[in-house]
C-alpha cells in the first residue's frame, strides 16, 4: 500500500486532457460568463468588494504600484490610491496585528504576506492574538480580516525551501481561524468575496502555480459559501478528496480512469477549515473507496485529517483501506530533477486509485 | 495648567479603587479562590490613572497580562472585573479570559493580550482606522519596559511614526521583566531615547506622580488628536509585588522594595493635595470609605455569580 511514493505508472491512456474541462467551465450554465485567470479572479473580487464596501482596504509589502509578489493587486493602487492600497514596512507580525486592530474598530482589512513561508514571522498575531480575541473576551469583539498568502509549488518553479511550502495545516489546527484554498478562478473569486464578508479572521491561500490557469466566472456578483466542500465531478466507484492544485491532478486522473470505465467522484476541499465533514463522509459511504491527495508534506498533514473523517463517518462502508497521496516529508529542493519528485502528480493519483480499486 | 478639582478627586478615586481591588484580589488568591495567576499593578496606579484620565471614552487602550489597573483606570466596573478574575459568567469576558485577558470593551478597549508586546500592533491598526476615517480618536497601548525589546514594539513604533498615526505608546518602567532587570537587557538608561530611532517625541515622567503623568499624557494625546503623530511616553515606576502574586522575588532585595514603597503614589498624592489646599482630608476619607464598600460589593457579586455552563464551552470561537 505504498501509494504515496509509487510512481510506476505504465499506462496512462491516450487522451490525457491538458486541463480538466470541468474546472474551466465551472461557472453555472446559462449565466453570462467570461474567461479569466485565477490571479485575475482574486483581483476582481478585491476590486468589487472595495467598490461595494469602503471599510475594505488592502495592506502589505509592495502591493502598491508593484502589485504584490505575484501581481495580484496590480492596477488597484491606481484605482483606489495609497490609503486603501497600502504599502507597508517589512513587518509581517505588525501587518497582521494592525489588521486586527483595524478590524476591531470596524474595518475589513485584506492583507498580503508575500509567501506563506514568511508567515512564521506573524504566527503570534495570527494564531495567538487574532484567532483567540473573540473567544477570550467572551464575544465582546470580532476580527473580520482576510490574510492572503501565495503558497505551494509546481513543476519547474524552483523557488526552493523557503518560498514553496504548503502550510494550510498550520492554520487549520488553530480554533478561531478559517482557512481557504481555492483551486479554480470561479472558486477563487467567489470564496474571496465570502472571506471578505465573513466576520472572522480568514487565511486565504493562493496556489501560485494556479495564478495563470484560466476558467469561466460569471459576469455578475456571486459569493460561494465558506465551510463547504465542492463536488468537482460526481462519480460512484471511488472518491478522490483533494485541495488546491491537487484538484487538477485528481480531475485528470478521473478522466484517465473514466476511459477504463471507472466512475470517480472528486471532492474539492476548498475550505480547509472548518472542514465540511458531511460531504466527505457522504461520498465515502457512497463509493466505499477513498484516495486523499494533498500537496502539503505528509506527516500530520491535511490528508490525514480527511482520512480520519472517512474513518469516523464511513468505516463500515469501506471496501478498501484509505490511501493518501501527498507531498513527501521534505523541505522543497531547488533542482528540478528532485523538485518534481516531491509533489504528487497525475500518475501518482491514478496509481493510488488503481491500488484501491484492485485491493 | 490648573487641574480641576473633579479630576483631582477622580485621580484619587481611581488609584484607590485599583489598590483596593487588587488587595482584595490578592486576598482571594491567597485563599485559593482565584485560579491561575494574577499579575498585580500595586505601586503603578498613578501611571494608568494619569494616562486614562487624559483620554476620552472613545479612545482605546490595549492592555497586557497586568491590566486590572488599566481597565479600572479607563472606567471599568469593579463588579464585572472581579467576576472575571473568579472565572464567572458575569465577568467582562464571561469567564473565558480571566485576569490575564481582562478587557472591558464598553469603556474603550482593544483587549488585554498576555504575550509581551502583542498589543502594540493592535493599537497601531486601530489608529490607522481612525486616521482613514478622519476620526480624532487616539489608541494607547500599554507595555512594560521589557516589552520595548520585542519585535512588535519596534515594528509598531516604526509603522505608527511613518504613517503619523494617533498612538500614544505608554511604556511603564517597573524595572523588571519577570526577574530580569531592564539594565541587563537595554543599553540606554533613559528608555524614552528609543523614540529617537523613530523620529517621534519621547517623554519621560515620574510614574509615581499621577499629576505629572496626566499632564504628560494630555500633551501626547493632544498631539495625536491634532494629527501630528505618535509619542512614546515612559512612566518611571515600580511594582511593589512580585511578577505574579506569590512569586518568590529572588532577584531583588527587600531593602530595594522598601525604598520604592516610600514613593507610593497614593499617600503621596493625598499629602500633595491636602498640603496644597486642593482637597480636605475628610473628602478623601469619604472616597476611601466609598471604594472599600464598592470593592466589598464587587467581591460579593463575583462570589455569588454563576460559573459558565460546561455546555457553553464551544461558544465565541467564531463570530
Amino acid at each position: 500500500m505504498a501509494a504515496t511514493t509509487n510512481r510506476d505508472v505504465t499506462s496512462l491512456g491516450s487522451t490525457v486532457p491538458v486541463m480538466p474541462p470541468e474546472l474551466i467551465r465551472q461557472a453555472p450554465e446559462g449565466v453570462p460568463s467570461k474567461e479569466i485567470s485565477y490571479q485575475e479572479a482574486i483581483r476582481e473580487a478585491l476590486r468589487e468588494e472595495m467598490l461595494r464596501d469602503e471599510r475594505v482596504f488592502l495592506m502589505g509589502e509592495d502591493i502598491g504600484k508593484h502589485g504584490g509578489a505575484f501581481g495580484v493587486t496590480r492596477t488597484l493602487f491606481d484605482q483606489f490610491g495609497p490609503a486603501r492600497v497600502r504599502n507597508t514596512p517589512i513587518s509581517e507580525n505588525t501587518i497582521v496585528g494592525a489588521a486586527t486592530g483595524a478590524a476591531l474598530v470596524g474595518m475589513r482589512p485584506v492583507i498580503e504576506i508575500m509567501f506563506v513561508d514568511f508567515s512564521g514571522l506573524a504566527m503570534d498575531q495570527i494564531c495567538t492574538q487574532a484567532a483567540k480575541l473573540r473567544f477570550m473576551t467572551g464575544g465582546q469583539c470580532k476580527v473580520p480580516w482576510v490574510l492572503r498568502m501565495p503558497q505551494g509549488g509546481g513543476a519547474g518553479k524552483s523557488t526552493a525551501a523557503q518560498h514553496s511550502q504548503s502550510l494550510e495545516a498550520w492554520y487549520a489546527h488553530i480554533p478561531g481561524l478559517k482557512v481557504v484554498l481555492p483551486s479554480t478562478p470561479y472558486d477563487a473569486k467567489g470564496l474571496m468575496k465570502a472571506a471578505i464578508r465573513d466576520d472572522n479572521p480568514v487565511i486565504f491561500l493562493e496556489q501560485k502555480f494556479l495564478y495563470s490557469f484560466r476558467g469561466l466566472v460569471p459576469e455578475s456578483d456571486y459569493v460561494l459559501p465558506l465551510g463547504k466542500c465542492d463536488i468537482k465531478r460526481p462519480g460512484s466507484d471511488i472518491t478522490i478528496v483533494a485541495s488546491g492544485y491537487m484538484v487538477w491532478h485528481a480531475m485528470m486522473a478521473a478522466h484517465i480512469l473514466a476511459e477504463e470505465g471507472v466512475s470517480v467522484e472528486v471532492i474539492d476541499v476548498c475550505t480547509i477549515a472548518p472542514l465540511d465533514e458531511e460531504t466527505i463522509g457522504q461520498s465515502a459511504r457512497k463509493t466505499g473507496r477513498v484516495v486523499l491527495v494533498s500537496e502539503a508534506c505528509r506527516d500530520y498533514g491535511p490528508a490525514n485529517e480527511w482520512g480520519m473523517v472517512v474513518m469516523e463517518r464511513a468505516f463500515e462502508y469501506l471496501q478498501a483501506p484509505v490511501v493518501r497521496v501527498t507531498g513527501r516529508h521534505t523541505p522543497i529542493p531547488f533542482a528540478n530533477s528532485i523538485e518534481n519528485g516531491v509533489w504528487p502528480d497525475t500518475p501518482a493519483v491514478v496509481n493510488a486509485c488503481r491500488s484501491v480499486l484492485n485491493w | 495648567m490648573e487641574i480641576e478639582h473633579d479630576i483631582l478627586m477622580e485621580m484619587y478615586r481611581r488609584m484607590v479603587r485599583i489598590r483596593e481591588f487588587e488587595l482584595a484580589a490578592m486576598d482571594l488568591f491567597k485563599r485559593g479562590q482565584v485560579k491561575g495567576a494574577i499579575h498585580l499593578y500595586i505601586g503603578q496606579e498613578a501611571s494608568g490613572v494619569g494616562v486614562c484620565l487624559a483620554l476620552r471614552k472613545e479612545d482605546l487602550i490595549a492592555g497586557t497580562h497586568r491590566s486590572h489597573g488599566h481597565n479600572l483606570a479607563k472606567g471599568a466596573d469593579p463588579k464585572r472585573m472581579m467576576a472575571e478574575i473568579l472565572g464567572k459568567e458575569t465577568g467582562y469576558c464571561k469567564g473565558r479570559g480571566g485576569s490575564m485577558h481582562i478587557a472591558a470593551f464598553e469603556t474603550g478597549s482593544l483587549g488585554a493580550l498576555a504575550v509581551v508586546g502583542s498589543g502594540i500592533p493592535l493599537a497601531v491598526g486601530a489608529a490607522l482606522a481612525f486616521q482613514m476615517r478622519g476620526e480624532d480618536r487616539v489608541a494607547v497601548p500599554f507595555t512594560g519596559e521589557a516589552g520595548s525589546n520585542t519585535g512588535n514594539w519596534h515594528e509598531g513604533l516604526n509603522m505608527a511614526s511613518v504613517w503619523n498615526l494617533p498612538v500614544v505608546f505608554v511604556l511603564e518602567n517597573n524595572h523588571y521583566g519577570v526577574s530580569t532587570n531592564i539594565e541587563d537587557v537595554v543599553k540606554v538608561k533613559d528608555l524614552s531615547q528609543r523614540a529617537l530611532a523613530y523620529g517621534i517625541p519621547g517623554i519621560r515622567v515620574d510614574g509615581f506622580d499621577v499629576v505629572a503623568v496626566y499632564r504628560a499624557a494630555l500633551q501626547a494625546v493632544e498631539r495625536a488628536r491634532r494629527g501630528e503623530g505618535p509619542t512614546l511616553l515612559v512612566t518611571e515606576s515600580y511594582r511593589f509585588e512580585g511578577h505574579y502574586a506569590g512569586e518568590p522575588e529572588v532577584y531583588r532585595t527587600r531593602a530595594e522594595v522598601k525604598e520604592y514603597r516610600k514613593k507610593d503614589p497614593i499617600p503621596r498624592f493625598r499629602n500633595d493635595v491636602v498640603n496644597d489646599g486642593l482637597a480636605k482630608p475628610a473628602e478623601l476619607d469619604a472616597i476611601n470609605a466609598e471604594i472599600k464598600q464598592e470593592i466589598a460589593d464587587a467581591v460579593q457579586y463575583a462570589r455569588q455569580s454563576p460559573e459558565p455552563a460546561p455546555s457553553t464551552a464551544m461558544e465565541y470561537i467564531y463570530a
